[in-house]
């Protein structure tokens, strides 16, 4: 075990992966000489060769569509868009290639690929370096779309995801790269003390489609992902109420059976993320979960996300669902 | 070469098509470029500004009386040029004998690759069986060279039980990946840009392959053009990038779609070798893509071509070209037509004479009714039956996920 940041363990799992298998290549925006603007790729081109790990043209249609290539013709590519902000440009080729390249060939291509991406707000990034567009891939049969949380967690999923033979979008939640996040910009605490931030050195996966159950409770299920799992933490404190506290994980598909039989036993949810609400990932989750649990259920489902409009800048702290937002969420399910 | 007209008044510049319905095409008669015009540099020591006059002029074997000659002549095989004729006459005859189909309603849909016939055929011909083929909608032909049985195309395009792709995509988007061909993507142009990661992979695992795209005049607008060259030049792979410029991109006359030069040109700004090339002339294009081949295969990378064509059918059996068009101008495209040019040529040497080619009409003519006849058993549009509902299901991930079993599950079948 070695204390590690999440982006020393998404370069951990990178480099294992560079390790064992010949047809993994890493390549995206300022990932090779420089080891990428977050670092996640540092060294690598220096331990593998930069025909293995390389610097691409600033085009992520072209990153895209090259991944595409690569994955038709043999090789395992992980792409890596600089901003999930930025990944329109390649949505195209996402969604209308990648996605369904499985299918429509009737099985005869595939194209296994992933591309990793900073994703959400709390950087003061503005509207173009914290929007957080997992339901923008949700929504699209054919890929399989993952949020990690913290160190350990993101080597484990990272690993999977690119030994995934299906296409994965894999966000990374860009707030927590060096701590958790507990939705006060005041206390920024690093990796150091948490016990996700002890990860092992040696090669490990965690499956995708597996959510994890942060912490036990009776009371209320709390779901979420991304940065919102330590905010959602700190608002269970902060509410004094008996949570269950879900990490989603993998999105799609996500992991049924932990989430129905959690809100069965709780007969209450709230569910938690960054982005807009309207058509949000939470909508899916809440109507699924209704349609499985509605005789189980005490309570309206709430959501607590971001609000319906572009990601704001000085004001993000207003925007990003904040701890009070969800305890108060947390306390209404229990209201009578 | 016609002239790019504007309209003086407009506040910005809006191209204008040559020719309407009701005006009278001409494109000057003959081509004025000549097959003696130009060089054939040596492919491995060739770079971008060797080629600047082949991307400006015009690539021609066959002259005005068909005689093969020149720099370029690629000197084929009486064998090798009676077995292109035969596949683009194959082509031909499949392709009239699917939209009788789909004017009949056996077909939903379907696209020919008329007066297009030789650029599929000849260029795949150039290549080797490893490579790889990434086709826009007027590319099927590379099957027939590859030795796709018909009936299975067939299948395809009705969409039945025996459809490789299960009846999930609409007719002409063939899939096989036996030969190297990609499935033909609707959203044109994708395959472009791809096709220099495939490159990139063949380059990556020491392989001696390459890969082929084509789109069209008016698809070389979207982005994943630009990727494609940029990244082509900038990585340099054994990648061959194709701009089929048929004039037309449905109703959109080229002049309307770019202000540039001849779209080979733009190869030049990405120093990649760019050559321009008469697309009705069986043994220029064989010739062009065996020295693209041959450069690719020497580790140098990439090449531009630009296939100067005309469009000589309706873009597809959705559309009607008589609305935008003069009826006339396939017949005085400079070009000719590229099997009867062939056939000339071939006749023109005495390897091949009228008699012959109506009996190997006959028997094509005769194979594709067959092969249409056996794909009809297993089903047709009319009547099915068609591959199983279960199909909708499967293959949108290697597994079945809960979700998507569910949903199965709920539609009972």
């Amino acid at each position: 075990m070695t204390k590690m940041n999440m982006i020393a363990s998404l370069n951990s799992a990178l480099e294992h992966q560079l390790q064992r298998d010949e047809n993994v290549v890493i390549f995206g925006e300022d990932v090779g000489y420089f080891g990428g603007v977050f670092r996640v790729t540092a060294k690598l081109q220096e331990k593998f060769g930069a025909h293995r790990v390389f610097d691409s043209p600033l085009a992520e249609g072209g990153i895209a569509a090259i991944a595409m290539g690569m994955g038709l013709n043999g090789l395992r590519p992980v792409a890596e868009i600089q901003f999930a902000d930025y990944i329109f440009p390649a949505y195209d080729q996402i969604v209308n290639e990648i996605a369904k390249v499985r299918h429509r060939s009737g099985g005869e291509f595939t194209a296994p690929l992933t591309f990793r991406t900073p994703a959400g707000g709390g950087i003061k990034g503005g509207h173009h370096h914290s929007q957080s567009p997992e339901a923008q891939f949700t929504h699209t049969p054919g890929l399989k779309v993952v949020y990690c949380s913290n160190p350990y967690n993101a080597k484990g999923l990272l690993t999977s995801a690119i030994e995934c033979n299906d296409p994965v979008i894999f966000f990374e939640p860009k707030r927590c790269y060096r701590g958790p996040f507990y939705g006060d910009p005041h206390n920024v605490p690093t990796w150091n003390d948490h016990p996700d931030g002890e990860v092992p050195d040696e090669y490990y996966s965690i499956p995708l489609e597996q959510a994890r159950i942060v912490k036990e409770g009776s009371a209320c299920t709390v779901i979420a992902w991304g940065a919102m799992v330590h905010v959602s933490e700190q608002a269970i404190k902060d509410s004094g109420i008996d949570c269950e506290l879900i990490d989603l994980q993998t999105l799609v598909p996500w992991d049924r059976d932990t989430v129905v039989n959690s809100v069965k036993k709780t007969g209450r949810c709230v569910i938690v993320h960054e982005a807009p609400k309207t058509s949000g990932f939470g909508a899916e989750m809440s109507a699924s979960i209704q349609e499985r649990c509605f005789y189980n259920l005490e309570a309206p489902i709430i959501r607590v996300t971001g609000w319906d409009t572009p990601f704001p800048h000085t004001t993000e702290w207003d925007y990003l669902p904040s701890p009070e937002r969800i305890a108060e969420a947390i306390k209404k399910t229990q209201e009578e | 070469m016609t002239e790019r007209k504007t309209i003086a008044t407009t506040p910005y510049t809006i191209g204008v098509a040559p020719f309407r319905p009701g005006d009278e095409s001409s494109f000057g008669g003959a081509f004025t470029e000549k097959p003696e015009d130009l060089n054939r540099p040596d492919p491995t020591k060739c770079d971008s500004q060797d080629t600047v006059k082949h991307a400006s002029g015009l690539i021609r074997v066959m002259d005005d009386d068909n005689k093969a000659k020149g720099d370029w002549n690629p000197k084929l095989s009486a064998e090798n040029m009676i077995q292109g004729l035969e596949y683009m006459m194959r082509l031909r005859i499949f392709d009239d004998r699917m939209l009788k189909m789909q004017r009949t309603g056996k077909l939903s849909f379907y696209m020919r690759s008329f007066g297009e016939e030789a650029i599929a055929i000849a260029q795949t011909m150039a290549l080797e069986t490893q490579d790889w083929i990434f086709p826009s909608y007027r590319q099927p032909g590379a099957q027939f060279v590859r030795g796709r049985d018909m009936v299975s195309m067939i299948c395809h395009c009705i969409g039945n039980t025996e459809d490789n792709v299960k009846g999930r995509q609409m007719p002409v988007h063939y899939t096989w990946k036996e030969g190297r061909f990609i499935s033909i993507s609707s959203p044109v142009g994708t395959q472009f840009s791809q096709a220099v990661g495939v490159a990139m992979a063949s380059a990556y695992k020491g392989l001696d392959e390459v890969c082929i795209s084509w789109l069209g005049d008016g698809t070389s607008a979207q982005g994943d053009y630009h990727y494609a060259l940029n990244f082509a030049s900038t990585f340099k792979p054994p990648v061959i990038l194709n701009v089929v410029n048929n004039q037309w991109a449905i109703s959109t006359h080229k002049n309307l779609a770019t202000g540039g030069r001849t779209f080979a040109e733009r190869g030049l700004a990405y120093d990649i070798p760019s050559l321009r090339v008469d697309g009705n002339d069986f043994l220029a294009l064989y010739s062009v893509t065996k020295w693209a081949r041959e450069r690719a295969g020497a580790g140098l990378g990439p090449t531009h071509i630009e296939v100067y064509t005309y469009r000589a059918g309706a873009h597809s059996s959705s559309d009607d070209p008589s609305a935008y068009r003069p009826d006339n101008e396939f017949e005085c495209w400079p070009g000719g037509d590229p099997v009867e040019r062939l056939k000339l040529h071939l006749i023109e040497t005495k390897l091949w004479d009228e008699k012959k080619h109506a009996a190997l009409e006959k028997k094509i003519d005769d194979e594709v009714m067959t092969a249409y006849k056996e794909a009809c058993e297993f089903g047709d549009l009319a009547s099915g039956p068609y591959p199983p509902a279960s199909t909708i299901f499967t293959e949108v991930y290697e597994t079945v996920p809960w979700h998507v079993q569910e949903q199965r599950e709920e539609l009972g079948k």
